[in-house]
């Protein structure tokens, strides 16, 4: 699975797309990881533009849970932002929405990421 | 196979209605009676039907306890949960002086899926057989030991009926009074068995303290070869995906989310969801059962999955 990345200030976003299945999930979690090693790293934020995501099953699920706990041991924040309808329920009744930090837009995600990251995301202007 | 009867379906613990639980029932039911003709019992039952399941009803707080009602005159039953001792006075009272054959196969030997032993009535009965089956090299030394002095009071010698103690080999299919049944080996600390009934071009599943790891594809294909076809899964569904792969993880049970996945993979018919969490009242154990019908409406494919969510009481025709 190719995830499309740009650094904002100390973050980085990740836009993957389409779905997240037990087909899948391997892929994801391939092209994942490195992304988390990057920015535990740099000490920066990563959050994630599930904007494309249509489906996420229980091991996909499990691949944010693995990311998220790396974050915290090196006390970054991992975000999960824009999910759309289908993905947005499956967080809900997996009950991930309150063991994840997800957020209802990338604005939110990035402010809270810092107020610094959201000025430099809206003065990035058209790549959002 | 004509119907699954379900005697206990709570997990870990038996629970029972607070009069707090009662009264907060009764205020709700008489909020619905409002600006409702009353004066008949018509008019009363068609209020009763008219409230929402957990306004009307309890998912019940006996422990695992599940009775196959295979057509045959021999009771099938998986687990001797603390719903054993309904399920016993029930088929004491439809005995009529002929002695009668049980069944029973044991998910494993934590106690609160054999507490209900000592308080089985059939046992008592002379004439009667039982016949406890499982994959636990300590099966009968497990039941005897529960009423070893000091745990109890009484000992094996106190039952009339006829014990026996049949070991299954995981993974093959032994006939039983008409029945195929075969065992698997679930992840639960002390290992537990799921199993699959076959009778009359019927099939049922019963996996119960059962956790399933998601990092594992030949795992999850084992489980969908398990419930392959089947008419109906009953399924540990104790816990929230989050909870059981986060804080409860290696605690040995799964969740909607995973029995959902599974059955569709499966092409079951039926998932009913099982061995509820005991801190969970009426009206949590129904949002998790309206939360999973929508998860498998979001998610179906091809065929629809029915879900159900297990009460002490409930029958499933097949």
């Amino acid at each position: 699975m190719q995830i499309a990345t740009r650094q904002v200030a100390d973050t980085v976003i990740a836009a993957p797309s389409g779905r997240i299945d037990h087909h899948s999930a391997a892929s994801f979690e391939a092209a994942l990881s490195p992304l988390v090693a990057s920015v535990v790293a740099s000490r920066g934020s990563l959050v994630l533009d599930f904007s494309g995501i249509e489906y996420i099953s229980s091991v996909g699920l499990r691949v944010l849970m693995i990311a998220a706990k790396q974050m915290r041991e090196h006390e970054g924040r991992l975000v999960v932002a824009a999910l759309q309808g289908v993905v947005a329920e499956i967080f809900a009744i997996s009950r991930f929405d309150r063991i994840l930090t997800v957020t209802a837009t990338l604005d939110d995600a990035m402010a809270l990421c810092s107020p610094e990251t959201l000025a430099r995301y809206h003065s990035a202007g058209p790549a959002r | 196979m004509k119907a699954v009867r379900f005697w206990g379906t709570r997990g870990s613990l038996p629970v029972a209605l607070t009069s707090a639980d009662v009264r907060i029932k009764l205020l709700a039911a008489l909020r619905a009676s409002r600006g409702r003709p009353t004066a008949t019992e018509p008019d009363l039952e068609a209020i009763v039907a008219s409230l929402p399941f957990p306004v009307a009803g309890t998912y019940g707080g006996h422990s695992s306890c599940v009775q196959l009602e295979t057509g045959g005159s021999d009771y099938f039953v998986c687990d001797m949960g603390s719903g054993l001792r309904p399920f016993g006075q029930a088929a004491t009272a439809r005995r009529n002086g002929t002695p009668q054959t049980f069944h029973i196969f044991l998910s494993h030997l934590h106690w609160d899926h054999i507490m209900g032993f000592p308080f089985f009535v059939p046992a008592f009965i002379p004439g009667n057989r039982v016949v406890i089956y499982g994959s636990h090299d300590e099966l009968e030394a497990a039941l005897r030991r529960q009423q070893d002095k000091p745990s109890f009071p009484v000992d094996f010698s106190i039952f009339g009926a006829k014990l026996e103690f049949v070991h299954l080999e995981p993974g093959r299919t032994r006939e039983i009074a008409g029945v195929a049944v075969t065992s698997m080996l679930q992840r639960h600390a002390g290992d537990s068995y799921g199993y699959r009934f076959e009778s009359r071009g019927k099939v049922v599943v019963y996996s119960t303290d059962s956790e399933h790891p998601l990092a594992q594809a030949e795992h999850a294909e084992r489980f969908v070869r398990f419930f392959g076809n089947a008419d109906l899964v009953i399924f540990d569904a104790m816990y929230s995906l989050a909870d059981a792969i986060s804080v409860k993880a290696d605690w040995g049970h799964s969740s909607n989310i995973v029995g959902v996945e599974l059955c569709q993979m499966a092409e079951a018919r039926h998932l009913c969801l099982f061995h509820h969490e005991p801190v969970f009242d009426d009206a949590a154990i129904d949002a998790v059962l309206a939360e999973t019908r929508r998860l498998e409406e979001i998610t179906r494919g091809a065929t629809r999955l029915h879900v159900s969510a297990a009460f002490d009481g409930m029958e499933i025709a097949l």
